[in-house]
């Protein structure tokens, strides 16, 4: 049962306080789309083994959404952050990649 | 016999007699026995029958490994069983009954099986009870579930009481023995926040048995001065009776205190499984001695050398007045050695390596004792004791040399490391053949979330067997964790010193080596479930070279026991009969728990009223008052009717409905959910979130509206109020307002976060009222304080004020199709909103009604219910929602979803109105059968039931649907089988049945 | 007009501390961000503007940091209508919602020198890590709850409708002779 901590409030809460909310920066698509955009954007989920983004949602908390990246197979937790970004800030890169060389983002 | 020796035993105290019974005999113990030890001093070697031949089994061990004497314990509504005897504490009144057996112990029926043995080969069942396939449930299956299987399953409520309590500590240490008090002493002088636990009720493990010194004083007095120096630290919690029972990620553990097992009845609560986050563990949980295969290996007096050690230096028990000891290595004769120096008689040690050498061999022939080096034990013979062995060659085939009478055997293959808290998040072994079994490979760690080893072996688990090893290498790895947390380690104890210091031990997996197959289906692997030596060679000669999968077929290592005993002894066979080497084959998965936690502990304290939380509205003890039959809405219960003297409920639900359409009827909406929108963007916001548009509301307006996901599904529905040019009002249903409000908030947090919107959830603020019927004005008048006339409170408004002297929101809107007013009032006046309602509308003809009641008049309206009409496949244009749908916006939430192909094929089956041309009730969830059958030969379907009642207004069944074409075949019949045969045939008709003009509710 | 009344009525329970429902408290929900004109002057209304997951109290008043746009106000029960009118006077053309949360809640009392035990038994929340007059938000077995220390015990928060299930666990969890030692 893994714990994160919620970059909003600062507390480590444990999985049970927490929501899950899969995938992380995701990209909308509304009316306008095509089918494949809105394929991608609906269904075709990454489940990497490995690095991972991901929302949770500090549900029993203060209730803000955050992102986490962490790894699936180790569950090493790489940072968590804000939920108000396109993708992930440069210190969380930077820690993947110190302990992962050879990730690249996808 | 077993008996008690006339000294000794350094845990009881034979000043004070516990008695106890066992089969309904009387028997006495003393204090700090436990349940095995007790048996014993009172010669009861026989104390269950196996699993699945019935064989007479004793006591094997003295801890957690033991795999036979399990027991019932207590009765009636503390009746537990699969307790094992070495693990039971004795109290006054404890009773204890065999379990596996019919008639009794010493006679029992099923050993027939044993006789029958050759034809119960590994994977019996498997092979003979395919054919006939009808056999197997009402024949096969009744007598092996009545012969095989383990304790019965208590009847009885539990009568007592569990816990659970969280804790979190920088250390958590499992084991309280040599290594793991050093390792406390080391990061509690650190001021590292430790928490120490030991699976039994003392502390130190097998040093103070084993004769171990420390810095040069006997290791029974270090560790109590241990014990009170750490007592002393203030960030040292020690917890005794407390197994640590799973490690799980982040260094979540999971622990189990028996805190009353040994007091039952004071009041305490009898476990509490406690669950802790720990920055780091340290396993220093030892190591498990492995039984030696051999015939008659089960023979109850055939023991565990350390085991039989235990008893007669711990419990000053007497296994027998002559032991053979038979061994691999050198810490049996550690037995011997006890043995004689309690007055006992050793026959021989016989020690299946040729030519051993070291300081318990020098020891033992200096005290006189025989060692018949090289050789090995051919047979134990006696049936339900051990009365003999006959010796032969290790190195031949079984051919007996010699006979030894003997009341008991202390058996000894080696050691293996318990390293289940190692491997229970990934930590990986390696095999040391030195030793002869798999440790903890240090460089393969479970991780923890920094990525760091989460969990450290030290001592014992860590394959460091002799007393100064393990002390070397508790202080090493205890400061290594000491240093990971950022602390300086503190000071153990220096040396430790075992009198057997250089010992070495030689593998041996068959005795003899060369042992014919009537002997190795004699030698058993896995007492616990029956598996024997020839078992797993025929599980290999069948083609299992999967260790999971052999595990499966033989069922080696499962059950309660999990192999604790067997798990090496029967790798070693495998890798043997597959010609492979051991690590090759490795082990099974360990997995939680490490020995089996009571059903109990894990509930906690999730029992009775408080087994989950029931959600209450303001009005629930008015409910339960008047005998209100509650039904399950999410989590919270509501009336589903209201049932009167003589009444059964579908005659209160139409009782109700006919009341709220003649008079008027109350109904308790308090659990609808009530969220706040509020902000610039707020109008923009739900535009986005509802089909139809909001930001037109004006204030003071109420409007339906429908959420749908992103796929487009329909996902809720409700009235949204228009509270203030800035504040809107939004219902939802009962089970979704949380979900919608957590739906809310992640648009806002994650997609839109510049828009100025908060919203709040205030569901709970509010108990909420539904005043429906012809008399509802009039009901409402009765309670006064605000105008509610038709001109100045007209249908879809909104309107604040006061009733009943009560501050009030009230909204005239309408689910029952009456004319309806729902009343929202602070909760802490809920009640008494409610009662004056009662009281005014007494002369009214007044009736609460229930959920039941409200269905089927929605129904009659052709109202929607979510869950009923909707199920997550279903889009608002299936339902002929299109007016709620709006056409001019660009976006909202599930519209591009709605624009995908299969979504807008006209052939989906659409909400049409069901009227059964006899009049009677269609089946619920009955599907309308079409011409033809599918590609699987069955009936083709052109729709489905949604809602489907009586209707006590218009004297019929009704009901809604989804059929192929929809409204289009308005008129035309379908058809509905029923299951058990027959079919209800009914016409397409208007969902809405009842009032379609709306002028009842608009008045 | 009726006076209000809370969820279990002021129910109480002796164990190895004492347990009491407490209220109803007048409490409003104030949502609006940290740099927001006027909010310092408008959480006056209560005990001023309370740091990072801490509580302010201040008599029978108190401001407790419930996420990084939201604040709880405690004020008596009778004072709510004015507060409310006060919050929307200093906070005036400002985005901000303040709602009147005081019946939707439940407030228990933990008392006793082993306090803290009750609150172990059913919070995943290291205790002994919290700052003074920190809140903790989190879950008490099955049911999200809030809760702070004070010099006498805890405070302990949760939703209306669960105060019974609360007050069950409370009860369950402070039994006598069930002290953690």
């Amino acid at each position: 049962m893994l714990t994160l901590e919620c970059p909003y409030c600062g507390v480590t809460a444990e999985e049970t306080e927490l929501a899950p909310g899969y995938e992380a920066h995701l990209k909308r698509f509304g009316p306008g789309s095509t089918d494949e955009q809105f394929n991608d954007y609906m269904f075709a989920r990454k489940n990497p083994k490995g690095v991972h983004f991901e929302r949770w949602r500090h549900a029993y908390g203060c209730g803000k959404w955050f992102l986490a990246a962490r790894c699936t197979a180790t569950l090493e937790v790489f940072g968590t952050y804000p939920a108000q970004v396109g993708a992930p800030p440069e210190d969380i890169i930077a820690k993947i990649k110190a302990r992962r060389p050879e990730w690249v983002m996808e | 016999m077993s008996t008690r020796l006339a000294k000794g035993g350094r845990l009881i105290d034979r000043t004070t007699k516990l008695e106890f019974s066992f089969n309904g005999k009387r028997l006495t113990g003393h204090p700090g026995d436990t349940l095995a030890s007790a048996l014993l001093a009172n010669d009861q070697m026989l104390v269950g029958r196996s699993f699945k031949y019935h064989r007479p089994r004793g006591i094997v061990a003295a801890g957690p490994e033991e795999p036979n004497a399990l027991v019932n314990l207590g009765t009636g509504a503390r009746h537990e069983p699969n307790q094992r005897v070495t693990t039971t504490e004795l109290f006054d009144g404890l009773e204890a009954t065999s379990q596996n057996h019919w008639p009794s112990l010493e006679f029992d029926v099923g050993a027939i099986n044993n006789k029958l043995s050759r034809f119960l080969p590994a994977g019996f069942y498997y092979k003979t009870f395919l054919f006939p396939r009808a056999f197997w449930k009402h024949v096969f299956e009744p007598i092996i579930r009545k012969s095989a299987g383990l304790g019965k399953a208590p009847k009885d409520r539990d009568a007592d009481r569990y816990e659970q309590a969280y804790a979190f500590c920088d250390l958590l240490i499992a084991g309280g023995g040599l290594a793991g008090l050093q390792a406390a002493l080391i990061a509690g002088q650190a001021g590292l926040r430790v928490i120490v636990m030991e699976q039994a009720a003392h502390w130190g493990g097998r040093a103070p048995v084993d004769g171990v010194l420390v810095d040069g004083v006997p290791a029974g007095d270090w560790v109590e001065a241990t014990l009170s120096a750490l007592a002393k630290m203030e960030n040292v919690t020690l917890r005794a009776r407390c197994m640590v029972a799973g490690v799980y990620d982040h260094g979540y553990v999971l622990a189990d205190e028996r805190v009353a097992d040994h007091t039952p009845g004071d009041g305490r609560p009898k476990h509490r499984l406690w669950r802790i986050r720990a920055g780091r563990i340290l396993a220093a949980t030892g190591a498990i001695e492995r039984p030696l295969a051999f015939a008659g290996n089960d023979v109850p007096g055939v023991m565990l050398a350390a085991s039989a050690r235990d008893f007669v230096v711990n419990f000053g028990i007497s296994p027998g007045d002559r032991t053979v000891v038979v061994t691999n290595n050198d810490d049996a004769y550690l037995t011997a050695i006890a043995l004689k120096q309690a007055g006992l008689d050793v026959a021989a040690i016989v020690d299946a390596r040729d030519n051993p050498t070291g300081p318990g061999v020098d020891k033992a022939r200096a005290l006189g004792l025989r060692v018949a080096s090289g050789k090995a034990v051919a047979k134990v013979k006696g049936g339900k004791r051990v009365v003999g062995v006959a010796l032969c060659a290790q190195a031949g085939e079984g051919t007996a040399t010699e006979e030894l009478p003997c009341e008991a055997v202390a058996m000894s293959g080696g050691w293996s490391p318990v390293v289940h808290l190692w491997s229970h998040c990934g930590g990986k072994l390696l095999w040391d053949e030195s030793l002869s079994c798999f440790r903890p490979d240090a460089a393969r760690p479970p991780l923890n979330h920094d990525g760091s080893a989460m969990v450290l072996a030290l001592g014992a688990a860590n394959g460091h067997f002799l007393a100064g090893d393990v002390l070397a290498d508790a202080s090493q790895v205890a400061a290594e964790a000491v240093k990971l947390a950022g602390k300086a380690p503190g000071h153990g104890a220096k040396v430790a010193t075992n009198p057997l210091e250089g010992a070495t031990m030689a593998p041996v997996w068959v005795m003899p080596q060369g042992a014919p197959v009537k002997l190795r289906s004699k030698m058993w692997l896995d007492y616990q479930n029956d598996v024997k030596v020839s078992d797993v060679q025929l599980a290999a000669r069948e083609g299992y070279v999967s260790v999971e999968h052999t595990k499966r077929y033989t069922t080696l290592g499962m059950a309660t026991d999990q192999g604790k005993l067997s798990n090496i002894n029967g790798l070693a066979i495998l890798a043997d009969s597959l010609n492979i080497a051991i690590p090759e084959v490795g082990t099974t998965t360990f997995r939680p728990p490490y020995a089996p936690v009571t059903l109990g502990a894990l509930a906690g304290e999730s029992r009775g009223t408080i087994f989950q939380p029931v959600r209450q509205t303001p009005m629930h003890g008015w409910h339960e008052g008047q005998g209100a039959y509650l039904e399950p809405v999410g989590l919270w219960r509501r009336p589903f009717c209201y049932p009167r003297s003589g009444e059964n409920h579908e005659q209160a639900v139409h009782r109700e409905i006919l009341n709220t359409r003649d008079n008027v009827g109350l109904l308790d909406a308090s659990t609808l959910g009530k969220i706040l929108v509020k902000g610039p963007d707020a109008g923009r916001f739900l535009d986005m979130l509802y089909t139809n548009v909001m930001s037109s509301l004006p204030v003071g307006k109420c409007r339906y509206g429908l959420m749908c996901n992103e796929q487009g599904f329909l996902s809720d529905d409700g009235v949204v109020v228009r509270l203030a040019e800035d504040t809107w009002l939004c219902h939802t249903t009962s089970g979704g307002a949380d979900r919608i409000h957590g739906w809310m908030e992640d648009w806002l947090q994650c997609e839109w976060w510049d828009w100025q919107v908060y919203t709040a959830n205030v569901t709970e603020e509010y108990a909420q009222i539904a005043v429906a019927g012809p008399k509802a004005r009039m009901l409402l008048e009765r309670l006064g304080g605000m105008d509610v006339s038709a001109e100045s409170f007209p249908f879809m408004t909104m309107k604040e004020g006061t009733l009943a002297g009560l501050p009030v929101r009230a909204y005239r809107i309408s689910f029952s199709g009456e004319l309806s007013y729902e009343l929202a009032v602070p909760a802490g006046h809920g009640l008494a909103l409610w009662e004056a309602l009662v009281r005014e509308g007494a002369a009214l003809g007044v009736m609460p009604y229930g959920t039941e009641a409200m269905h089927i008049m929605r129904a009659e309206k052709g109202f929607i219910m979510i869950g009923d009409e909707s199920d997550g496949t279903v889009i608002p244009q299936d339902l002929n929602l299109d007016w709620a749908i709006s056409k001019k916006k660009a976006d909202y939430l599930g519209k591009r979803g709605q624009e995908r192909n299969h979504l807008v094929n006209p052939d989906r089956w659409k909400l049409v109105g069901l009227e059964t041309l006899d009049g009677s009730v269609i089946p619920d969830g009955a599907y309308a059968a079409a011409e033809g059958v599918n590609a699987n030969g069955q009936r083709n379907v052109e729709g489905r039931v949604t809602s489907t009642y009586y209707s006590p207004t218009l004297k019929r069944g009704i009901a809604m649907g989804l059929v192929k074409g929809g409204m289009a075949r308005l008129g035309e019949s379908v058809t509905f089988p029923k299951v058990g045969g027959g079919q209800v045939v009914a016409r397409i008709v208007d969902p809405v049945f009842y009032d379609k003009e709306g002028a009842k509710q608009n008045v | 007009m009726s006076k209000a009344v809370s969820a279990l009525g002021g129910v109480s329970f002796e164990g190895f501390v004492t347990v009491r429902e407490m209220g109803p408290l007048g409490m409003i929900s104030l949502r609006a961000k940290p740099d927001v004109k006027g909010l310092t002057a408008a959480l006056k209304v209560a005990a001023g503007l309370p740091e990072q997951r801490r509580i302010v109290m201040d008599g029978d008043k108190a401001t407790a940091w419930m996420s990084p746009d939201e604040y709880l106000l405690i004020v008596p029960y009778d004072g709510v209508g004015k507060a409310m009118e006060a919050l929307a006077k200093k906070l005036e053309g400002q985005h901000h919602l303040a709602a009147n949360v005081s019946d939707a809640r439940a407030v228990f009392r933990i008392e006793g020198e082993k306090a803290d035990q009750v609150i172990a038994k059913l919070c995943p929340a290291d205790l002994a890590q919290m700052a003074p007059n920190e809140v903790r938000r989190t879950r008490a077995a099955q049911v999200a709850v809030a809760f702070w220390k004070d010099e006498t015990g805890y405070t302990l928060v949760c939703f209306r409708s669960v105060a019974a299930y609360v007050m069950g666990l409370l009860e369950h969890s402070a039994q006598p002779g069930s002290e953690l030692g």
